[in-house]
């Protein structure tokens, strides 16, 4: 259905090359040139990104903070998470990630059909994750596993409720990244539609490839943490 | 690209829509002058409070909770919404472009978004006064602000959307300084301004995010109770402390380091000497940057840490004096056998060199671990930390903003009243954080309002104080005002500065320049433009 109503846009924007060869990108008025912009933008975006780690980091260190002041409690809580699910999930944003780039590889060599299949995948992929996650959480919520003040579950250890703290913050703030991850591919996907990018232009296209391939590394990291040592 | 015509950034655009939606780094700077001023103001006004309250030692007009809540907001409103961004903020983003001869900073769109981004961070700040103000004291320590029913939720979030501001303008200032720098214009070539906006850029992208997450964990903290800070729950409020801290102590050299570009700039000016140990003071601006992060432990010298740590703290908290000494001394060499121009932002700057000198070294005693557990909250931090914010950053900014006002505005100001200013602000400062010093070593504890008899006449002398410092900002804010609208015609160079903001008109052209400047000389050869050879 909504690969129907992508063709049928597709098909009215770009009935023809034309409209592709005729369009040109304007440089913003304080560059001189596009090359100028293209790195100064990419520039701001790394170092955005760097923001974000640190902004990550203060959730990193909480966890290594109580890691170390309750390490059985954490081996524990390993087992309350399902391995099964994380690795469905790490599975879709790694294949994400590829899907993205192929994407953006697409759309610079001008196969604009291409590209906007493989950025729609990669938004499928996302949206799974956020499913998957969504599944975890109603699991979670259901035998009591829940932050702190609100944790009624079954666990040896009763400092368990802390890493459920942490559990939630940490996958909430990286979902919450997630969900700008698709709002930002879908608005690629509408801006490519109209027109806009080709291998005269793929400014946007690669900052947010940049991002998504960010909130994966973070995720390849919450996985092993969270899930995998035990 | 299409030609802008040869008008000044006022006369460009008309219109109230023309500044909202405006583009231009030179309005955007102005507007957050404008709001910045406003929150010193309201700040200000919460300072005199303050003071008036202290006048007698039983307390006066305010209960318990309303002088908790008096300098919280205090606190809050001057360090989140007025210092941080002050000088990047308004000065960096007028001259920051015109300085390295590039017609805008790199994002301009970003740049009005962290603008709005501040104004709605400062509608919350505000708001949270008028529902239930904090009394927490502006760093919300845990336990007490979970537990606290003052609106300590509205006021964090209120910092965490401001701090979102400042990380964007450090992003934008970061790549405009990379990659916005005319032709000719190499990174040795840049005034100190420059250099050490980048500096600040560098530590308002790495520290904040972590003041960022802190501040979201306390309200995750305060609303779903997620353990992590709260004792009763098996947190940990230490960890609070360390992360709050490890933005808040970089956080002092955000604005600090702007000063003391303003310094280098004024100094050198006013001086007509080329700046002492040029590439020093650009390198020791990027080594207080990094040494900005490995201090932040030295806040907590007595809430528990390890023993070990406090020493290594300690340790790393002298070496920021090597830095911050270099300059100092620097600025005293450039002036050394310099013909001296003492006008308004010159003596502001001799007002700094004096204050934070004293800030700083007794920034010393309080890096050493006996002295500091028994000046630990006492009036001696308060002094302290007053004569490096306000003795040094405050006194730089005005400064600044008089050095610049001709260019920013286009108009003079009356020299004559901006010296009366200059000295009520000075004697002022003096009497009000002097006599806390003294206060402190005593034993007078900070965030008190009722203290013991033998206070007094020291309380009531830095009372006093404040009238007088109040009046000298009265003073200032009529005649800038003043000079706006009667004001005498500003030439393009009235200091005859060598920096690219003069070879402009005052105010600039749209673009800053008509045709981009032709870089050929240091930014202080003040020997070269001259044609002779200063000694």
């Amino acid at each position: 259905m909504i690969l129907m109503i992508l063709r049928q846009l597709m098909e009215k924007n770009m009935s023809s090359n034309e409209v592709l060869v005729g369009r040109s990108h304007e440089v913003a008025h304080q560059f001189d040139t596009a090359e100028q912009e293209f790195n100064t933008a990419k520039l701001g975006m790394w170092v955005f990104m760097a923001q974000e780690i640190l902004f990550f980091g203060g959730l990193f260190v909480a966890y290594a903070v109580f890691r170390m002041m309750h390490p059985d409690m954490f081996r524990e809580a390993a087992h309350h998470l399902s391995l099964k699910w994380g690795l469905l999930n790490t599975l879709f944003l790694l294949t994400s990630s590829f899907t993205m780039t192929l994407g953006e590889r697409a759309i610079r060599q001008d196969k604009i059909k291409q590209g906007i299949m493989l950025l729609m995948t990669t938004v499928g992929l996302a949206t799974a994750f956020m499913g998957v996650k969504a599944i975890e959480y109603a699991a979670k919520i259901h035998h009591g596993y829940l932050p702190a003040k609100w944790f009624f579950g079954e666990g040896m250890d009763n400092s368990l409720h802390l890493f459920f703290g942490i559990y939630f913050a940490l996958t909430g703030l990286h979902g919450v990244h997630v969900i700008i991850g698709i709002g930002l591919i879908l608005w690629l996907v509408y801006r490519t539609i109209r027109g806009e990018f080709g291998s005269h232009y793929f400014l946007p296209i690669e900052m947010v490839t940049l991002y998504w391939h960010l909130v994966d590394l973070v995720w390849t990291f919450l996985f092993p943490l969270l899930y995998l040592i035990r | 690209m299409s030609h802008v015509p040869n008008i000044n950034f006022f006369k460009a655009t008309t219109g109230l829509k023309s500044w909202l939606f405006t583009l231009d780094h030179k309005r955007i700077g102005l507007m957050y002058l404008g709001f910045i001023w406003f929150s010193f103001f309201l700040g200000g006004i919460f300072a005199l409070l303050l003071r008036l309250e202290l006048l007698f030692p039983n307390g006066w007009f305010l209960t318990d909770r309303q002088y908790d809540q008096l300098f919280t907001l205090h606190g809050a409103v001057m360090v989140f919404l007025f210092i941080i961004p002050s000088i990047p903020a308004s000065l960096g983003n007028f001259f920051l472009p015109i300085m390295i001869g590039a017609k805008d900073v790199a994002f301009p769109r970003l740049n009005l978004a962290s603008f709005y981004i501040y104004v709605v961070g400062a509608v919350f700040g505000i708001g949270s006064m008028l529902i239930g103000a904090v009394d927490t004291g502006w760093t919300f320590y845990t336990p007490y602000s979970t537990s606290t029913d003052t609106a300590v939720i509205t006021m964090t979030l209120a910092a965490f959307i401001l701090g979102f501001s400042s990380i964007l303008t450090g992003v934008n200032f970061l790549a405009t300084v990379h990659n916005m720098r005319a032709k000719g214009m190499t990174w040795f070539k840049m005034p100190l301004f420059v250099w050490s906006l980048y500096a600040t850029a560098v530590i308002q992208i790495l520290a904040t995010p972590v003041l960022g997450i802190t501040l979201l964990l306390l309200i995750l903290e305060k609303t779903i109770n997620i353990g992590i800070f709260d004792p009763s729950l098996g947190g940990d409020p230490i960890l609070f402390q360390h992360f709050f801290w490890f933005y808040s102590h970089p956080a002092v050299y955000i604005m600090i380091l702007p000063a003391m570009g303003l310094m280098s700039e004024m100094i050198s000016t006013f001086s007509r000497r080329s700046i002492f140990g040029y590439r020093f003071m650009a390198y020791s601006s990027i080594a207080i940057a990094i040494i900005a992060f490995l201090v932040w432990g030295h806040h907590l010298f007595v809430s528990g840490q390890s023993m070990y740590a406090n020493m290594i703290f300690s340790f790393l908290t002298y070496l920021v004096a090597i830095p911050s000494g270099i300059k100092v001394f620097n600025w005293m060499a450039t002036m050394y056998k310099g013909s001296l121009d003492l006008k308004t932002p010159f003596l502001y700057a001799l007002a700094f060199i004096f204050l934070f000198t004293i800030g700083g070294v007794t920034g010393i005693f309080l890096a050493a671990l006996a002295v500091d557990i028994h000046l630990t909250d006492t009036y001696f931090v308060v002094a302290h930390f007053h004569y490096v914010m306000v003795g040094g950053t405050v006194m730089a900014f005005i400064g600044g903003m008089h050095y610049w006002w001709p260019k920013m505005i286009g108009k003079m100001y009356n020299e004559y009243w901006a010296r009366v200013a200059c000295f009520l602000i000075f004697l002022g400062f003096n009497l009000v954080f002097f006599v806390q010093f003294i206060m402190g070593s005593k034993g007078m504890p900070r965030r008190y309002h009722t203290y013991l008899d033998q206070f007094q006449p020291l309380h009531a002398f830095s009372t006093y104080g404040s009238w007088v410092l109040g009046l000298g900002f009265l003073v200032m804010i009529i005649y800038l005002i003043h000079s706006i609208f009667y004001g005498e015609k500003a030439p393009a160079n009235p200091w005859n500065g060598i920096t690219l903001e003069w070879k402009t008109e005052s105010p600039p052209v749209l673009e800053n320049f008509d045709k981009v400047p032709e870089i050929t000389h240091d930014p202080y050869d003040f020997a070269a433009v001259d044609g002779k050879k200063y000694e």
